[in-house]
């Protein structure tokens, strides 16, 4: 038990010696190979990871105009530094500029704006920044004074997708990069898993998606841990931290965000990944040999009557939102439109079905919810 | 043992002192001649957090998706409880749970 005790120490204060260079002292352990790696060793790996995946998938192609979609966050914060260094160093020939949406959310967007200004200075790329305000005439603000705090970020999100395609469009992007990591997209299987999203659960493991659209999206950080994107902000910091006094990324939760659904399966994948950090590539592994049946009938991507962006009914999920919003009826287009029709209509028919469902039912299986 | 603190990512917003940076001096526990991580974060919980403190402690560690380091070291890498401190150490404790 001593000598353990004594080894422990050891190890403490004689450092290891990372595993690469075999020279310095290692400072990280990589969640995805478990290597203990020295801090130069993982700035190299790290940028030759994100190097292979954009070269192995095609991401891009010479010439290509590259919106990056900025939050201020540390993921589009790294993302916007790796992607102007690789297409640098290797030549990539990409117009890269920064796009940032601002949800006119007082408190919280106005100041990691200021974080993406920060960065245009600094990585040297154009800004364009659209609001919810100019592109919807409702800032988030307003739509939470009006909705409360229950579907608001639904509102946001489906405002958000659309807002960084028109933004790109404004500034004639090919293409937008997104700085979601892989810790993000295991959390997303998760939760298209958890409401039988089908469709999404299908798409949300590509690294590109709406090849066939207007402007497709890119996630360079597909198999990024986030552990890794959080020490690479600190080194950010730290090494700019003399030319801008104080440039800390921004980190504050959104103020609206607590009921998000979305930190449950956050929680979740941390706490997996304490016990076996290859869990997050593996759920995306799974997530990725998904084979959905060629007899499921798949919602059919068509375009919205009334603005033209792509939907599969007739007018697209913000459209539907917003004409809730200015009738003041903004529960509209939230829930699950389509089975509450389903039951009106065809009431008969479900009378019909009832019975044949009862036997395998949760409800007779395990008897009553009410303990 | 004078230490310094540093804490991001949001968890800087659960101290009683709302700023990234603190500077303190942890005591030993009776009979102890040394302080551990374990034993720094039972001090800080009792001492620097203000509210809702399971942001931060999950158990008798950090709640995963906090990352530590130690003189910018993974903590990972020192023992991560067991690790033990010395004077003047540098530990950053920084939350990814907010997402980017």
């Amino acid at each position: 038990m001593e000598t353990i005790q004594a080894l422990e120490k050891v190890k403490r204060t004689t450092a290891r010696v990372c595993s690469l260079c075999n020279q310095r002292k290692a400072a990280l352990k990589r969640p995805k190979t478990l290597e203990q790696i020295c801090i130069e060793c993982f700035y190299n790996v790290f940028e030759d990871e994100i190097h292979r995946v954009i070269i192995e998938n095609n991401l891009f192609k010479p010439g290509e105009r590259v919106a990056i979609g900025a939050s201020g966050g540390k993921d589009s914060t790294v993302l916007a530094y790796v992607l102007s260094e690789l297409n640098r160093r290797h030549n990539y020939g990409l117009d890269l500029f920064l796009l940032s949406v601002d949800e006119g959310i007082t408190g919280y967007r106005d100041d990691s704006l200021e974080t993406v200004k920060r960065n245009e200075l600094q990585y040297g790329l154009p800004l364009k920044i659209v609001s919810y305000k100019e592109l919807y005439g409702w800032t988030m603000d307003e739509i939470v004074k009006a909705i409360g705090l229950k579907n608001n970020c639904t509102f946001c999100g489906v405002f958000r997708r659309q807002a960084l395609d028109r933004g790109a469009a404004l500034i004639q992007a090919d293409k937008i990069v997104t700085g979601h990591n892989a810790d993000d997209i295991a959390e997303t299987v998760l939760l298209n898993i958890l409401r039988g999203d089908i469709a999404r659960l299908s798409r949300c493991t590509d690294i590109t998606t709406g090849e066939n659209g207007p402007i497709p999206r890119c996630k360079p950080f597909k198999y990024a841990y986030e552990k890794e994107i959080e020490v690479k902000t600190k080194s950010l910091t730290l090494s700019t931290y003399a030319y801008f006094k104080k440039l800390d990324y921004f980190s504050t939760e959104c103020i609206y965000s607590p009921n998000a659904y979305r930190g449950f399966a956050r929680e979740f994948i941390k706490d997996l990944e304490r016990i076996r950090p290859s869990a997050i590539l593996d759920i995306i592994r799974s997530g990725e040999n998904f084979r959905i049946s060629t007899t499921t009938r798949m919602p059919e991507q068509g375009t919205c009557q009334r603005c033209g962006y792509i939907s599969s009914q007739k007018l697209c999920k913000a459209c539907v939102l917003l004409d809730g919003l200015n009738r003041g009826l903004p529960k509209l287009g939230i829930g699950r439109k389509k089975e509450c029709t389903r039951e009106n209509s065809n009431n008969q028919e479900q009378i019909k079905r009832n019975p044949e469902n009862k036997g395998p039912s949760l409800h007779s299986k395990h008897g009553n919810i009410e303990f | 043992m004078r230490l310094t603190l540093e804490f991001g990512g949001g968890l800087e917003l659960l101290l009683k002192e709302s700023v990234k940076l603190h500077q303190v001096d942890v005591t030993q526990k009776s009979g102890e001649d040394k302080v551990t991580m374990r034993d720094l974060l039972s001090w800080v919980k009792g001492n620097l957090i203000k509210e809702r403190p399971e942001m931060f402690i999950k158990g008798d560690s950090v709640r995963p998706g906090v990352l530590v380091l130690i003189n910018d070291c993974d903590w990972e890498l020192c023992g991560n409880l067991d690790a033990e401190l010395e004077e003047k150490d540098m530990i950053v404790f920084i939350s990814t749970l907010h997402g980017g």
